[in-house]
C-alpha cells in the first residue's frame, strides 16, 4: 500500500499498445471500484495516434478522498513489454505484476501473475476481448463481486450489444483462470467500504460541461481539438434538452465569433478549445472586451508551443490567457484546481462574464479534463447564504430599465463601476452598435483622444471593481496547511492534488508548511495572497511549464511585497507532458528549505564579517 | 408604404467618398427594410472590417462592427441566439472572399437564414488600393507594381457550387433592382448571397466598365435551375444582374436547431447529475 497505513490507497497502472483496449480496461476497473464504494482518482496518457503507440492508464483507489494519481505502482497490469519498460522506475519489489503470460518479467519487480489472456481470448474466438480477461482476473485478485462488475460493464457497453456477451464471457474466463491459479490472498487489496457515500463519478470534462449547464449555458460554438473535444461532445448531447444549441464551427475563429453573436443576442454562450485554438481566438476575445460582451472561453491546456504534444498535459497557456491581446483588453482568468472545482469554476465563469460583460478564460488541462474522480454531489451549488460576494450565485447581466430605454439610452454609459446596463436586440429603445472601433457611450465610433482614454478607463474599472469584490469572497483561493508557516507553496490548477499529498508527507516528517491556490488568476485575490505572504520566508511555485509563467506573474504582481518582506521565490517547473509526482514536490520543498538554511547561515557569516570590518574601522578611527 | 427608408438611417454620416457605390447599397437596404415594414429593433446587422463594413454605424438598427472577415460567424451566432430577428451580414470583397473566405461554404452548408451582402469593389479601399480576390489579373497598384499575378474569383459560381440556396448579383448603378433583390433576399428562408458590384470611386473606378457589361439575366432564366444559374455565372464578359438561383424549400438552420430542441427529451440538471452517480 502506498503512503501511510492510516489512509491506505492502492495504485494500479495499466499499460499497453493503443487499440488493445487499455483505456477501456482501466476505465471499467475504475468505475467498478467506485461502484463498490471506493474513492477513485485516475490519470491517463495516450499517444496522438488513433491506433498504436503506448497508452498508460493509472487509477488510485482509497477509502478516503484520493488526492493524486500516486507515484509508484502497487499493481502493474502489462498488456505488452513496453508497459513496464516505460515505467520501471515506478515499479518496486512490492509491486505485483499482472501480465500477459507470453511477456518477459521485469527484472526488479515483486511477484508476477502471468495470465494467458491472448490464448484464452483465442479459445473463445473473441480476440478483441483480450482486455476483459484481465478485468475478470482483477476481480478475483481484489476479491470483488463479479456480478457488480457485470452490472457496470453492461451499463457502460450498452451501445455495443453484439460484443457485450462475448466480453462478459471473457471476463468470467479471466476470473476463473486467476481463481484456479492464484488462490492465495493478493497483497494489494482494500477492504470494501461499509457504507457507500453519495458520489458522482466525473471526468474533468464532464464536470466542466455540467458546470456550464448548471450556469445556464444555452449556446456553444466550438471546433474539435484534443483534449477539449469531450466537453463539446458532452454539451452536444445535453444542450438541446436544456433548450440550448451547439454548433460545430468551421474553425476556432468562427467558433468564438459565433459565441459572441449568440451572447449579444441574449444567450449565455461559450466556446472551448486548447492551445492552438486559443491562439486563434485571441483577436475575438479582444472584440468581446471592446464590445463588453459576456463570453466564456474554456482552454483545456496541452503541451505546446505550436502543435506540441497534443495529448499531453501542460500549464503553458497562463500568460497568453492572462495577457494575450493587442492593446489592453480586460478579461478574467479562472483556474479550477480539481475535478469538482471544474464544475464550480465554470459556474463562476458564467456569473462573472454576465455580470461584468467581459470574456472569462477558464484554464483546465489535459490531465484534469481526462481523469476520472469520485466527487461529492454538488448540493452546495449556490454557496453559503452569508457569502457577501455574489460569485457562486448565478449572476445575471444587468438589463436597462423600461425608463432608461424610453429615455436617452446609452449602451456604454460611463458608470461608477464601469458596468453599463446591456440591452438585447429586439428591445425597443435599446438600439446600439457593438463597435470594435473605439466608441462613445452610444457605441458610435469616436476617435477623440479624451474619449479613448475615458472608455479604456471605463472598461478597465470593471476589473478593479471585481478585484475589490474578490477580497470579500471566501472561495477566491484555496488555502490549507499550517497557518502562518515560514515556508509556503503557491500554485494553480491541477497540480494541487500532488501538492496536498506532498504536504501530508512533509507533515508526517514534522515539516509544517502552508499552501495557497488562487481560483482567480486575473484579477488575483490580493488580500488573501498578501495575508499568505505575510509570514513567509520563502515560497515554492510549482508549475507544469518550461519558463515558470506563474512565478513570473507572482513576481511581477507582488514584487514590492516580496521585496519588503524579503521573501525568496523558488520555482519548480516541469514540461514533460506529465503531471507532477508527489515526490517531486516533496523534494523541491526540502531543497528550498535546505537552500534557505544555507543562505541564512551564509548571510549570518557575511554580516559577521561586515560587523567585524565596521568594528575595525571604528577602532582605527579612535586610535588616530 | 408606411415606413420610409430614412427611418432606418442613423445620424452618423457615412465615411465613404462621394460617389462610392456603397451609398446605393445603404439606400437600397433601408428601402428593402421599409418595404417589409420591419421594426428597427428587430434588425441586427453584422459586419467585418473595411470601408463597406462601416455600414452598421449608419443604420438605426442593432449592429456589430466586428473583427476582419467574420461577419458570417457573428451573424450566425446572433440569428441562432434569437431567430425572430432579421439578421444581415455585410462586408467587402477583401473581408468576405479573402480573410473571411472560409466561412462562406459553411454558412451555405448550414443554410443559415440570413442574407450576406458583399459590396464588391474589386480592391482594398480602406488600405488605399491593393488588389483584392476579385481584382482583374494584372492590376497595377503600389502593392502590385508589376501587375497582380492572381486570377479573380467568380463569387457567383463559387457560392452556387457551395450549395447556397439564394444567389444574386446587383450593381450600385442600378439601385432600384438592388432594393428588390435585397427584399427577396430578406424574404428567403435560408442563406442568401448577394454580390453587389459597388465601385470604389477613388482607387478602382469601374462604373463605366460595369455599366457597359452589366445585363439583366437572359429572358426566361429559371432561378430554380442550378445548371442554368451556373452557365450564367460562367459568363464573365457580361455580368448578369438578378437572382441567379433560388431554392426556398430547404429547411433553414435556425429551424433545424429548433427542431432538435423540440425533439430532445426535457431534462433537469438533477436528472443529468443522477446519470453520473457511481
Amino acid at each position: 500500500m502506498s503512503n501511510h497505513d492510516a489512509d491506505p490507497t492502492v495504485v494500479i497502472r495499466f499499460g499497453g499498445e493503443g487499440g488493445q483496449g487499455t483505456i477501456t480496461l482501466g476505465d471499467l476497473f475504475t468505475r467498478i471500484a467506485a461502484r463498490l464504494g471506493l474513492e477513485v482518482y485516475s490519470f491517463r496518457t495516450y499517444p496522438a495516434e488513433i491506433k498504436g503507440g503506448q497508452v498508460t492508464y493509472q487509477t488510485r483507489l482509497g477509502l478516503q478522498r484520493v488526492l493524486s494519481e500516486g507515484d509508484e505502482a502497487d499493481v502493474m497490469v502489462a498488456l505488452n513489454n513496453r508497459a513496464w519498460m516505460e515505467c520501471h522506475e515506478d515499479l518496486c519489489a512490492r509491486s505485483a505484476f499482472i501480465h500477459e503470460a507470453s511477456l518477459e518479467m521485469p527484472p526488479h519487480c515483486g511477484r508476477g501473475y502471468p495470465i494467458p489472456a491472448a490464448q484464452i481470448a483465442r479459445q473463445h474466438e473473441w480476440e478483441r476481448g483480450y482486455n476483459f480477461v484481465f478485468l475478470g482476473a482483477l476481480m478475483w485478485f481484489f476479491r470483488w463481486d463479479l456480478q457488480l462488475a457485470e452490472e457496470v460493464v453492461r451499463e457502460r457497453m450498452q451501445r455495443h450489444p453484439q460484443s457485450l456477451e462475448h466480453n462478459l464471457n471473457l471476463m468470467q474466463a479471466g476470473y476463473d483462470y486467476a481463481r484456479d491459479h492464484y488462490p492465495e490472498p493478493f497483497p494489494h487489496t482494500l477492504p470494501q467500504p461499509e457504507s457507500v457515500e453519495e458520489r458522482l463519478i466525473l471526468s474533468g470534462a464532464d464536470a466542466l460541461a455540467l458546470g456550464a449547464l448548471a450556469a445556464g449555458c444555452k449556446f456553444y460554438a466550438g471546433y474539435p481539438i484534443t483534449p477539449a473535444t469531450p466537453v463539446m461532445e458532452s454539451l452536444a448531447k445535453y444542450l438541446p434538452s436544456f433548450d440550448g444549441s451547439l454548433v460545430q464551427a468551421e474553425d476556432e475563429i468562427a467558433a468564438i465569433n459565433m459565441a459572441i453573436g449568440g451572447s449579444i443576442a441574449g444567450l449565455r454562450s461559450m466556446t472551448a478549445t486548447s492551445g492552438p485554438g486559443l491562439s486563434l481566438m485571441i483577436e475575438a476575445m479582444g472584440l468581446a472586451s471592446m464590445t463588453e460582451t459576456p463570453l466564456v472561453v474554456l482552454d483545456v491546456q496541452r503541451a505546446g508551443p505550436s502543435t506540441g504534444l497534443p495529448t499531453k498535459t501542460s500549464q503553458g497557456d497562463l500568460l497568453i490567457a492572462m495577457y494575450g491581446s493587442h492593446g489592453a483588453a480586460p478579461r478574467f482568468v479562472l483556474a479550477p484546481d480539481s475535478v469538482k472545482d471544474c464544475y464550480y469554476q465554470m459556474f463562476n465563469a458564467f456569473s462573472l462574464s454576465e455580470y461584468f460583460q467581459m470574456p472569462v478564460v477558464v484554464l483546465c488541462d489535459q490531465a484534469m479534463a481526462s481523469r476520472v474522480e469520485t466527487v461529492p454531489y454538488p448540493n452546495d451549488l449556490w454557496g453559503e447564504a452569508d457569502d457577501p460576494f455574489p460569485w457562486c450565485r448565478p449572476l445575471e447581466r444587468q438589463r436597462p430599465t423600461t425608463e432608461a430605454l424610453q429615455g436617452d439610452y446609452r449602451r456604454y454609459r460611463d458608470t461608477e463601476e464601469g458596468i453599463s446596463p446591456m440591452s438585447e436586440p429586439g428591445m425597443p429603445g435599446g438600439i446600439y452598435l457593438a463597435e470594435s472601433l473605439e466608441h462613445d457611450e452610444y457605441g458610435y465610433p469616436n476617435q477623440d483622444p479624451e474619449n479613448h482614454e475615458r472608455m479604456m478607463a471605463k472598461r478597465t474599472r470593471k476589473m478593479e471593481v471585481a478585484r475589490k469584490m474578490l477580497n470579500t469572497w471566501k472561495m477566491s483561493a484555496r488555502r490549507w496547511g499550517h497557518r502562518g508557516a515560514s515556508f509556503g507553496i503557491i500554485g494553480w490548477g491541477s497540480t494541487r492534488g500532488a501538492v496536498r499529498e506532498a504536504m501530508a508527507m512533509l507533515e508526517a516528517q514534522g515539516i509544517l508548511i502552508e499552501a495557497l491556490y488562487p481560483h482567480s488568476l486575473r484579477p488575483m485575490p490580493d488580500k488573501e495572497v498578501l495575508d499568505f505572504l505575510d509570514t513567509k520566508k520563502a515560497i515554492l511555485i510549482p508549475e507544469l511549464n518550461f519558463t515558470g509563467q506563474f512565478r513570473r506573474v507572482i513576481e511581477h504582481h507582488y514584487y514590492k511585497d516580496l521585496d519588503v518582506r524579503d521573501i525568496h521565490v523558488h520555482q519548480l517547473t516541469k514540461e514533460q507532458g506529465l503531471p507532477f509526482k508527489v515526490r517531486e514536490i516533496y523534494e523541491a520543498v526540502l531543497k528550498m528549505i535546505a537552500q534557505e538554511r544555507e543562505q541564512w547561515v551564509a548571510e549570518q557569516g557575511d554580516l559577521v564579517s561586515v560587523y567585524e570590518a565596521v568594528e575595525r574601522l571604528e577602532e582605527g578611527a579612535n586610535e588616530s | 408604404m408606411s415606413r420610409k427608408a430614412s427611418e432606418y438611417r442613423s445620424h452618423v454620416k457615412p465615411i465613404w467618398c462621394p460617389g462610392c457605390g456603397d451609398y446605393a447599397v445603404l439606400n437600397a437596404l433601408t428601402r428593402a427594410f421599409a418595404s417589409l415594414e420591419l421594426r428597427n429593433e428587430n434588425i441586427m446587422v453584422a459586419s467585418g472590417i473595411g470601408c463597406s463594413s462601416r455600414f452598421p454605424a449608419f443604420l438605426k438598427t442593432y449592429g456589430i462592427h466586428g473583427v476582419h472577415g467574420r461577419p458570417l460567424p457573428l451573424a450566425t451566432g446572433i440569428k441562432l441566439g434569437n431567430p425572430s430577428l432579421t439578421v444581415v451580414a455585410v462586408g467587402g470583397d477583401g473581408d468576405g472572399f479573402s480573410i473571411g473566405g472560409g466561412h462562406i461554404p459553411h454558412a451555405a452548408r448550414r443554410n443559415i437564414d440570413l442574407p450576406y451582402i458583399v459590396m464588391d469593389n474589386n480592391i482594398y479601399g480602406m488600405t488605399k488600393g491593393q488588389p483584392s480576390p476579385t481584382s482583374p489579373r494584372g492590376l497595377q497598384r503600389k502593392a502590385s507594381p508589376y501587375g497582380s499575378q492572381e486570377r479573380p474569383l467568380n463569387p457567383i459560381l463559387m457560392t452556387l457550387a457551395y450549395g447556397t440556396t439564394f444567389v444574386a448579383r446587383a450593381f450600385s448603378g442600378q439601385p432600384k433592382q438592388m432594393a428588390d433583390i435585397f427584399r427577396q433576399a430578406l424574404l428567403h428562408p435560408g442563406f442568401a448571397f448577394v454580390q453587389v458590384l459597388s465601385p470604389c470611386i477613388t482607387f478602382h473606378n469601374t462604373y463605366d466598365h460595369y455599366r457597359e457589361i452589366c445585363r439583366p439575366l437572359p429572358e426566361g432564366h429559371n432561378a430554380q435551375d442550378l445548371q442554368a444559374a451556373m452557365t450564367a455565372a460562367l459568363e464573365t464578359e457580361t455580368q448578369y444582374l438578378g437572382i441567379f438561383y433560388r431554392d426556398d424549400q430547404q429547411l433553414p438552420y435556425s429551424r433545424r436547431l429548433q427542431l432538435l430542441r423540440d425533439r430532445a427529451p426535457k431534462l433537469t440538471l438533477e436528472t443529468v447529475l443522477d446519470r453520473f452517480r457511481r
